[in-house]
């Protein structure tokens, strides 16, 4: 109770400047065995009252330490080493551990990327927001229950009675995500965080959420202090918007001017870098010669088993039915959210995972008939690369002996020599440097990795390559970079990419044919101006409506 | 002539393998980085130091010998016992047996008897002892100068292999630092070096220094006492450490193999493989550990029993006991390894790079050779540091029980047991157990100070 | 959930199948009864009279698995297997070699072990878990380094010595309680005070480094930001948010050893003349009857598979991710 009242108290001040928030000079820095390496230098913002300020980054920009500094909700590991933050006029650094707690939640809400581990399983939704409420409002009991139904109801979560008594497991992606919405209003707080609020959800629930955010934030006047890295994003939702790069703001002004034209060449980087959907409109139509692969009523069940003795009850048809053909030097996208089996049918077709029916034809033969020795030579002319870069390549050998196992188990006749300048090619050839063959994969960033494991794939000379969503992880400019990449090899080797994805702009990009899956259906298939633009399916319109305008042209002027 | 019992070839061999281990691993950068983090660490290196020496003791006391001894017909012969280096060398300490108990550096036995006076009277009093500070003459006044002066004397000879070996590491490291010897000196003194020498130096001159004392003050008193059978309690105590590591190291035979093997292949072939080897080890862990080595020891001894004749010597029934031993404590501690190894595997079978290799076209064998083998074996280094303390704890427990070594053999569990039994007396005699507690403790804090140094080192989750 | 429960149960069986068989091939194949009895009898000075007649009275004169010589069902009942082995599944343990009945024994003898188990083990838990909660806290510090410090110290220390130095300290010098022994009824509380606290004092060292890592490893974790940013103080953090996760693998840590208590510890019982189970055992082993000691491997395992169901049971009450998922 002393906390609500505190901060109620700090509230009825008059505000003597404008803005809600102003950070200044903030630094910060990580102690990593014995070292202090600093991940903020030196950033300066503000945040009005009611408006919505973006702060835009990639990966190791420093964006989300900054969120957590202000909030003193650092890692034992992080130290705030300068600067100052003010909420109002209320010196945040100042204050001693426990008056944070009157500041938490109750004027500053935050919520995280990943609403799934950002909630405790072992509680109930409405014990976690009950406790929310009961620490800001001082709501006990039925009151409480009764502002918890509310809240759910505000943030639009269908049948709140229902969840209410749930646990988190029970719910969705777009659920939890609410749920933790809701959380952080319990406090009716006058600045909510958002740090990459939509990343980890699919790109249709992405669009609700932003709209659920964009909607509270009208209503109630609070201020939105969005993170992300995705442009498109903040093109829709802010009002001002500042750009970070390792730890330092290197842009900062209205949204209207930073879209019209971007000062920074970081920004621009940016900028040129994402890739959009009428990519496809310009691009010459590939001729069509023999399909390659050919997938005929591909099946993949999983059997549900239930009862004493585990029989088999049912199925869960991850793939189910699908028809396909890939042709040479052509690039099949396969779209669809998470779930829709896309990565499933993937591994399926390598064999990297049973089937359950259906028929795989490669060059000309059914290599689902095959056996033994011959099974292995065929099955290697198709290859992979995954999506994670960091858990796809064996951490304990040097990259060297990664690129070069597959030529040791196909080409046992190849000498240490032989295989040692092959490698040196192929890392040349994905634009490496020779000597990267003695060093480990760790000692690479993301993008450099997703390159050796490109170099690996071509080792053993395939011809068709199924690319498990490789750039899914990385940040936008080095994806620009991979995508340059594969296609240029492409181009010189004549490959075929089966290319699996949930992101339709980088389909314009890549793809001369897309396959839209839902459910573990083929839902709509054909060539990427057709499907992109014209869709015929409504699974393939709702994928549509929901990639943010920005994306559309390069051309897309003020997106408001 | 040399006569290897049957745990020191054993030993051996896992010691030439971990040699091996070492110097493979010094060719791999994967393997280098967290060793450099073990040695970076005060903790690790001073428990390395003095594990080392533990080492030392016990590598000298398995190297069995028939000793050689002059033969009445002039020709010498080997003696029908057989005894091991370390027996050899400190052959003063063990030959010098009382009749009975003694306490710490005393001139005069533990119990009173009758003495014979030279006038041929019989006085009831406690006796001189017949090796403790007999060479003195007036033990009241001449010990403590006695003791502090020959003390001193040890102290100075192992101060001049300490400064021989710091002189050694000081050139080594200027050598292989390429800096001058004075400024290795001053790095070294100051602490200043990534691999804390200084804090090596000064353990090794700890050690140096007490052993130098005690082995000059053990020619002259029973530094520690004697025990019941007037047995020397100092050279008991160095006896035991063989014994302790023994159980500690030779226990990882029977673990290692039954634990990687079956684990790996539960965890990667999965189906009717694996759930034969989850019953063979749900059923093997649900028998209680020491009733599975209980009834194992009492059946190696009815087996004993009945093959008398291949049991000639009593150290080759105290050798295969404790060979058997530790074969049985590995054979009930695999499970626990196992668990983990399958568990780990299950992980990661389904990693990219083993489904990338699988597309390859890599064998399966090959897989699990590189990928698989490689990256659990950071959790059987962790295991069997681990293991190391507990085993050795369990080693006393065991004894006590009498389902442990033989009680011919030295151990700490026998020590205690002894002891135990003799504390209702009065005064206490409290010096075996003091001992056992003092080298006991030691060892199993080293060993625990330095498998928490590996386990931080290796453990994926905390690297960098 | 009753269909879990009858699908671990039919699990159970062919376990403690194997554990019997197990048992039964380490006792009757490895050696023969002939050696058992020519150990028991002395070795070199027996007759053959002597050993079959020690044999025919522990039953142990039929043969191992098949009776060649008996009819019908008797070929495969009058056997040593079947005697011994399969009257164990009810519970039927029969006589020890010193002629005692072994199941009434089990009987009397488990209360004291019961007595002297479960308050070390609520008292363990309830001193380890806080200190390990009080590490957390103050993580970082001096004190935890000290805390560390201390609890490896303490783990490096053989049980023995804390028995032997708690009953030197307590009861010879200090007089406190007595040494050993054992009492009925409520008298026994004065006799059960030091091995308890030696046990829980033994036990710091390891238990609470082992709480510690479990707290440690939840507190890393994403939900406990999020209730920080709620504004929760640290304390309200750790009990209401840590404690709560880490106590699922605790829970089910202590239900695996629950049926266990009633074997109780062979060293504290023996240590402190306590006459429970476990030091039925050890004399078991001592004047090697092996009756008692199957008897004894028989009920420990058939304890310890319960306790196996026990905890895939409490998973599934006490996590509602397996309850509900």
């Amino acid at each position: 109770m002393n906390a609500a009242s505190d901060a109620l108290h700090a509230k009825a001040q008059p505000e003597t400047a404008t803005a809600l928030l102003s950070v200044s000079d903030l630094h910060v820095s990580f102690r990593q065995s014995a070292e202090l390496i600093p991940a903020v230098s030196g950033v300066s913002f503000h945040i009005d009252k009611g408006e919505t300020f973006a702060l835009v980054g990639e990966s190791g920009s420093g964006k989300s330490v900054t969120a957590l500094s202000v909030l003193r909700l650092l890692p034992h590991n992080g130290r705030i080493t300068g600067g100052r933050v003010n909420l109002g006029s209320t010196d945040l650094f100042g204050l001693p551990e426990y008056a944070m707690s009157a500041i938490r939640g109750l004027r500053i809400g935050i919520i995280f990327q990943d609403p799934m581990s950002s909630l405790n399983p072992v509680m109930t939704v409405g014990r976690q927001i009950g406790e929310a409420l009961r620490l800001q409002r001082g709501l006990q009991g039925k009151a409480s229950r009764t502002r918890a139904l509310e809240l759910l109801d505000h943030v639009g979560l269908p049948n709140p009675q229902r969840h209410l008594d749930e646990y988190p497991h029970q719910l969705s992606g777009g659920m939890r995500q609410r749920v933790m919405i809701a959380i952080a209003l319990a406090g009716e707080p006058d600045l909510l965080i958002a740090d990459e609020p939509t990343t980890a959800l699919d790109v249709t629930i992405q669009a609700q959420i932003l709209e659920l955010l964009e909607r509270l934030k009208r209503e109630s006047g609070m201020a939105l202090w969005l993170i992300t890295h995705d442009l498109g994003i903040v093109a829709e939702l802010a009002d001002r918007v500042a750009v970070m790069r390792a730890g330092k703001i290197v842009e900062q002004s209205g949204s209207e001017r930073f879209f019209e034209k971007p000062e920074h060449p970081y920004s621009r980087e940016l900028f040129t870098a994402m890739p959009r959907l009428d990519a496809c409109l310009n691009r010459p139509e590939t001729q069509g010669s023999e399909p390659l692969l050919v997938v005929e009523d591909f099946k993949i069940h999983y059997p549900i088993k239930q009862g004493i003795f585990q029989r088999t009850v049912d199925y869960v048809r991850a793939v189910d039915g699908v028809s396909f053909s890939v042709a040479q030097g052509e690039t099949l996208a396969l779209v669809g959210e998470s779930g829709c089996g896309k990565t499933t049918l993937g591994k399926g077709i390598l064999n990297l995972i049973e089937n359950s029916g259906g028929r795989v034809r490669f060059d000309g033969s059914d290599i689902t008939e095959l056996d033994g020795e011959e099974r292995r030579k065929r099955y290697a002319e198709m290859q992979i690369v995954f999506q994670d870069p960091y858990s796809s390549m064996n951490p304990r050998m040097v990259v060297g002996d990664i690129i070069e196992e597959g030529l040791r188990a196909l080409h046992p006749a190849m000498t240490e020599t032989e295989r040692r300048e092959r490698v040196e090619d192929l890392l040349q050839g994905v634009g490496l440097p020779k000597e990267a063959r003695l060093r480990y994969p760790h000692e690479f960033s993301g993008g450099q990795r997703q390159r050796i494991c490109i170099a690996r794939a071509l080792a053993v000379d395939p011809k068709l390559i199924v690319c498990d969503e490789p750039t899914s992880a990385l940040d936008v400019s080095v994806q620009a970079q991979i995508l340059r990449l594969l296609r240029d090899l492409r181009d010189r080797r004549h490959l075929s990419y089966l290319f699996i994805t949930h992101d339709l702009a980088v389909v314009a990009e890549l793809a001369d044919r897309v396959a839209v899956m839902h459910r573990g259906k083929i839902v709509e298939m054909g060539v990427t101006r057709q499907v992109l633009f014209e869709p015929a399916h409504p699974y393939t319109r709702r994928l549509l409506q929901a990639v943010p305008k920005l994306r559309l042209s390069k051309a897309s002027a003020s997106p408001r | 002539m040399l006569k290897l019992l049957w745990t020191d070839i054993l030993f051996f061999i896992l010691l030439a393998g971990f040699v091996v281990l070492i110097v493979r691993a010094r060719g791999r950068e994967h393997l280098r980085r967290p060793w450099r983090k073990v040695a970076r660490s005060r903790s690790a290196v001073v428990s390395l130091v003095i594990l080392l020496a533990y080492l030392f003791i016990a590598v000298l006391d398995s190297i069995h010998f028939h000793p050689r001894n002059q033969g009445e017909n002039g020709k010498s012969q080997y003696q029908a016992e057989v005894i091991s280096v370390l027996d050899s060398w400190m052959t003063p300490i063990r030959t010098r047996v009382e009749k009975t108990y003694s306490a710490p550096f005393s001139s005069y036995a533990y119990a009173k008897e009758m003495i014979r006076q030279p006038d041929g009277s019989q006085l009831w009093d406690y006796p001189r002892l017949q090796y403790g500070s007999a060479h003195l003459a007036d033990p009241e006044h001449e010990k403590t100068a006695d003791i502090l002066a020959t003390g001193m004397k040890g102290l100075g000879e192992g101060g001049l292999i300490w400064l021989l070996s710091a002189s050694l590491v000081i050139v080594w490291r200027s050598r292989h630092d390429r800096i001058g010897l004075a400024e290795s000196l001053k790095r070294i003194a100051l602490g200043r070096t990534e691999i804390p020498w200084r804090a090596v130096l000064l353990t090794l001159f700890l050690i140096l220094g007490c052993s130098g004392m005690l082995g000059e003050l053990g020619l002259r008193y029973h530094v520690l006492g004697t025990d019941k059978v007037g047995e020397d309690v100092f050279y008991q105590s160095l006896k035991s450490v063989r014994t302790g590591l023994l159980i500690g190291t030779l226990t990882t035979f029977a673990t290692l193999p039954l634990a990687l093997g079956l684990g790996i292949l539960a965890g990667y072939f999965r189906g009717w493989v694996d759930d034969v080897i989850q019953y063979l080890y749900t059923t093997l862990n649900s028998i209680p550990g020491v009733l599975l080595i209980a009834a194992a020891m009492l059946i190696m001894q009815v087996y004993m029993a009945r093959h008398e004749d291949e049991f000639a010597s009593l150290a080759l029934r105290a050798d295969f006991r404790l060979l058997f031993l530790c074969l049985i404590l590995g054979m009930t501690s695999w499970t626990g390894l196992c668990r983990l190894l399958r568990a780990e595997t299950l992980k990661l079978r389904e990693m990219e790079y083993v489904q990338a290799a699988r597309a390859l076209g890599v064998r399966q064998g090959v897989i699990l050779m590189r990928h698989i083998l490689p990256n659990v074996f950071h959790l059987v280094l962790i295991s069997v540091a681990l293991d190391f303390s507990s085993l050795v704890l369990a080693e006393a427990v065991l004894s006590y029980v009498n389902i442990g070594v033989d009680p011919t053999m030295e151990s700490w569990g026998n020590m205690i047991n002894g002891a135990r039994l003799e504390m209702a007396r009065d005064p206490v005699v409290w010096w075996s157990l003091a001992a056992a507690f003092l080298f006991m403790f030691n060892l199993v804090l080293a060993a625990n100070l330095f498998a928490d140094a590996v386990r931080d080192a290796f453990d994926p989750r905390r690297a960098e | 959930m009753i269909r879990y429960i009858i699908r671990r149960v039919l699990y159970a069986v062919p376990l403690l199948l194997g554990v019997n068989i197990l048992t039964f091939l380490l006792f009757f194949v490895v050696n023969t009864p002939d050696d058992m009895a020519r150990m028991h009898l002395g070795q070199k000075h027996v007759t053959q009279e002597a050993v079959e007649g020690w044999k025919h009275e522990r039953g142990y004169d039929l043969p191992l698995f098949w009776n060649e010589k008996a009819e019908g069902a008797d070929k495969a009942t009058r056997t040593i297997f079947y005697q011994k082995s399969v009257g164990l599944f009810l519970f039927r343990f029969g006589r020890s070699d010193s002629g005692r009945e072994i199941g009434a024994d089990i009987q009397q003898r488990m209360w004291p072990s019961l007595a002297i188990a479960v308050p070390s083990l609520l008292m363990g838990l309830l001193v380890h878990i806080s200190l390990a909660l009080l590490l957390v806290f103050f993580r970082l510090t001096y004190l935890e380094l000290w805390g560390i410090a201390l609890c490896v110290v303490l783990m490096s220390v053989s049980f023995l010595f804390y028995i032997i130095g708690g009953q030197y300290l307590i009861g010879k010098l200090l007089q406190l309680t007595p040494i050993s022994g054992y009492d009925g009824g409520i008298n026994a509380a004065r006799f059960l005070i030091l091995p308890l606290i030696i046990s829980v004092i033994a036990g710091v060292g390891s238990g609470v480094r082992w709480y510690r890592t479990l707290f440690l490893e939840e507190v890393e974790k994403d939900y406990v930001r999020t209730a920080r940013a709620k504004g929760l103080s640290e304390p309200r953090v750790l009990f209401g948010h840590v404690l709560k996760n880490a106590m699922i693998p605790i829970l089910t840590g202590v239900v695996v050893v629950l049926p266990l208590l009633f074997t109780g510890s062979l060293i504290t019982e023996s240590f402190f003349a306590i006459p429970g189970l476990g030091s039925y055992t050890i004399d078991a082993i001592s004047q090697q009857d092996f009756a008692i000691v199957r008897a004894m491997v028989f009920l420990g395992s058939a304890l310890y598979i319960l306790g196996l169901l026990l905890t895939d049971l409490s998973y599934t009450l006490v996590d509602p991710r397996v309850r509900l998922g």
